[in-house]
């Protein structure tokens, strides 16, 4: 059950936009399709709606070869970016409309329609207009229409893109929330990993059309199976690995070091080992500190918590140690 | 004494202080040119019309020849105005949603009718669906006549009025997201249900806005009409031909009732465009 992909590749002209894709995404569960703009994360989500056809490969949703089935007749919720509401509908009409075209009863559609206007706490507005709604209101029109026809998946392509940032942090929050109640297998695009980390079971890495790790959350920022999950999946310095900064206990590799700046450790000269390096700029993000350093040929950045910034007391331009708690290795630069 | 005049002036202008209305400079200026170039016209038919006496206006105005000549008018430029409501739909989808070459051509042409003198429109018109013209003699042998028959007359219209409902509806077919007709699929709308429950909607009101735009073109278009048509009274003559004709028989009387007639006509017609614009608005009002 769930949504099995089988060796999906699909080329719009000569631009390869997916190679030969697996993947497994478990009934019930939420799944991030994370990655940047043009790795073919878009596509693939558009390919399980139906809404694009693969060149090759196979698409079965619960247990259904859904490959070359009619985007109308796959019975998903599909949730656009830009919301595509219908505009000259009302938000109760618009939640409506897949349930009137499915012949459903008035009354049932009445008794749906209120459910999904309290589930998505508009109760009072169900007569406005889309224009009349606020863009993060929009959104969960949007997906209580897409939930109203009791879809086998739900895909959300960028559902929080169009958003301001406060806004999208209370939609993640909410929909996570939404998902726990609703149950219902989901897959959403995003270029955020603050936004996959935050709301899915499971996250899928993709770049260049192949997908390059599956994994939670903890397991795609702890163990990142490439270099380029390694950077794109939160901030990172890549240095040669003969730079003396890698931890002595660290089995020394071929290739490159790839260090997060979290891992980074300032200390007073004299206090202890570490590789010499100069304070060349400081900003301060919160809750925590960025510092950036010049290590001989080097730039590091270096991210530190209140509690071990401020007994430092650094200046620009102070000279100090700086010492890795740990680093990965790829034979390949990202 | 030119200095003397022009200085007088001056010192006079310099007492007269300018009150302070709420009028600004470009307010005044629009009001002005609005006075002068719409207004006083009108004003100055209505005001000759009502000479005559309201029975006389009456007699005139509902004289056989000149219902002839409206329902001449009205009838042809309303069936010209619904065709075009639903080619000119078409036209612009096709404009908007295909790509071809030549797309772009075809949309500059589509101007035409606005560019080309009248009169140049109703000699082409005229060639073409002439008994011998490339179009005309198709229809010759099974007895239709087009030039100098009413259906002339319907042809011109259709003619002048295309470009009001396509260049209507392109700029809505434009902003019309892909994403729309996606979503009603993905909720299971078939073909002909999302057109007729999500794309045509929100059509309705700019292709009526259309309509009635090239409506109101093609009841005021004289041009094309008086060289395609006969001007036959009772058969293919136009209001605005006959206002003419009047004018040609020193009858200004008659000419302004029949002008007054037509100017009421399309003071209706714009206020129904308005409602029809306010109406297409109503869920687009934040």
């Amino acid at each position: 059950m769930g949504i099995i992909i089988q060796q999906v590749s699909k080329n719009f002209g000569d631009f390869q936009a997916l190679r030969e894709i697996n993947l497994d995404v478990k009934d019930g569960t939420l799944v991030a399709l994370l990655g940047p703009s043009g790795s073919g994360k878009s596509t693939l989500l558009r390919t399980i709606a139906g809404l694009e056809q693969p060149d090759r490969g196979s698409i079965w949703i619960n247990g259904q070869d859904t490959t070359y089935l009619d985007v109308r007749d796959r019975n998903i919720g599909f949730v656009f970016q830009h919301y595509a509401l219908f505009k000259h509908l009302t938000v109760r009409q618009n939640i409506a409309f897949g349930l009137e075209i499915r012949k459903t009863p008035p009354k049932l559609v009445k008794e749906k329609t209120e459910e999904l206007l309290g589930l998505i706490q508009l109760e009072g507005l169900g007569n406005r207009y889309p224009n009349q709604l606020s863009g993060g209101q929009r959104q969960r029109v949007a997906l209580a229409r897409a939930l109203a026809v009791s879809p086998q998946v739900l895909l959300l392509d960028e559902p929080f893109g169009a958003l301001d940032a406060k806004v999208r942090k209370e939609l993640r929050a909410w929909l996570r929330r939404l998902h726990q109640e609703v149950h219902v297998t989901s897959v959403f695009v995003t270029h955020d990993q603050e936004e996959a980390m935050e709301v899915a079971d499971y996250i899928v890495v993709m770049n260049e059309g192949k997908i390059e790790q599956v994994g939670t959350p903890t397991e795609i920022y702890d163990h990142p199976a490439t270099p380029f999950v390694m950077s794109f999946v939160g901030e990172v310095n890549v240095l040669p690995s003969h730079v003396d900064l890698i931890p002595r206990n660290a089995k020394v590799r071929e290739g490159a070091a790839f260090i997060r700046p979290h891992e980074l450790e300032i200390v007073p000269l004299g206090a202890g080992e570490g590789t010499p390096a100069i304070v060349r700029h400081i900003t301060h993000l919160g809750w925590e500190t960025q510092v950036e350093l010049e290590l001989g040929d080097f730039e590091v950045t270096a991210h530190l918590s209140r509690e071990q910034f401020l007994p430092l007391n650094l200046t620009l331009n102070q000279k100090v140690l700086v010492r890795s708690r740990n680093a990965r290795f790829f034979s390949q630069v990202a | 004494m030119n200095s003397f005049l022009s200085s007088s002036f001056n010192n006079n202008l310099k007492h007269i202080s300018i009150p302070k209305l709420p009028i600004s400079i470009p307010w005044f200026v629009t009001l002005g040119y609005l006075v002068l170039m719409l207004l006083l016209p009108i004003a100055a038919l209505i005001t000759k019309s009502l000479t005559l006496g309201v029975d006389e206006f009456w007699r005139i105005a509902t004289q056989p020849l000149s219902l002839s000549a409206y329902s001449v008018t009205f009838i042809t430029a309303l069936a010209a105005g619904l065709i075009n409501g639903v080619m000119g739909t078409l036209v612009a989808w096709v404009l908007v949603r295909y790509e071809f070459p030549g797309r772009k051509i075809i949309d500059a042409a589509i101007d035409l009718p606005f560019a080309l003198p009248t009169s140049v429109a109703g000699l082409v018109l005229a060639t073409v669906y002439s008994e011998r013209g490339w179009i005309g003699q198709l229809f010759a042998p099974f007895g239709i006549r087009i030039s100098f028959t009413r259906v002339g007359v319907f042809i011109a219209m259709l003619f002048i009025s295309l470009p009001f409902i396509v260049r209507t509806l392109q700029p809505v077919l434009q902003e019309m997201e892909k994403e729309i007709e996606e979503a009603a699929w993905s909720l299971g709308a078939s073909s002909w249900q999302t057109f007729s429950r999500v794309l045509l909607p929100p059509l309705i009101p700019p292709i009526l806005t259309g309509i009635a735009l090239g409506f109101s073109r093609a009841v005021g278009e004289y041009g094309s009409v008086v060289i395609i048509a006969s001007n036959i009274p009772f058969r293919d003559l136009i209001a605005p031909v006959l206002v003419f004709q009047r004018l040609e028989q020193y009858d200004y009387a008659g000419a302004t009732v029949i002008g007054t007639v037509l100017l009421m006509a399309s003071l209706v017609l714009l206020l129904v465009i308005n409602f029809l614009q306010q109406w297409g608005r109503r869920y687009a009002i934040k």
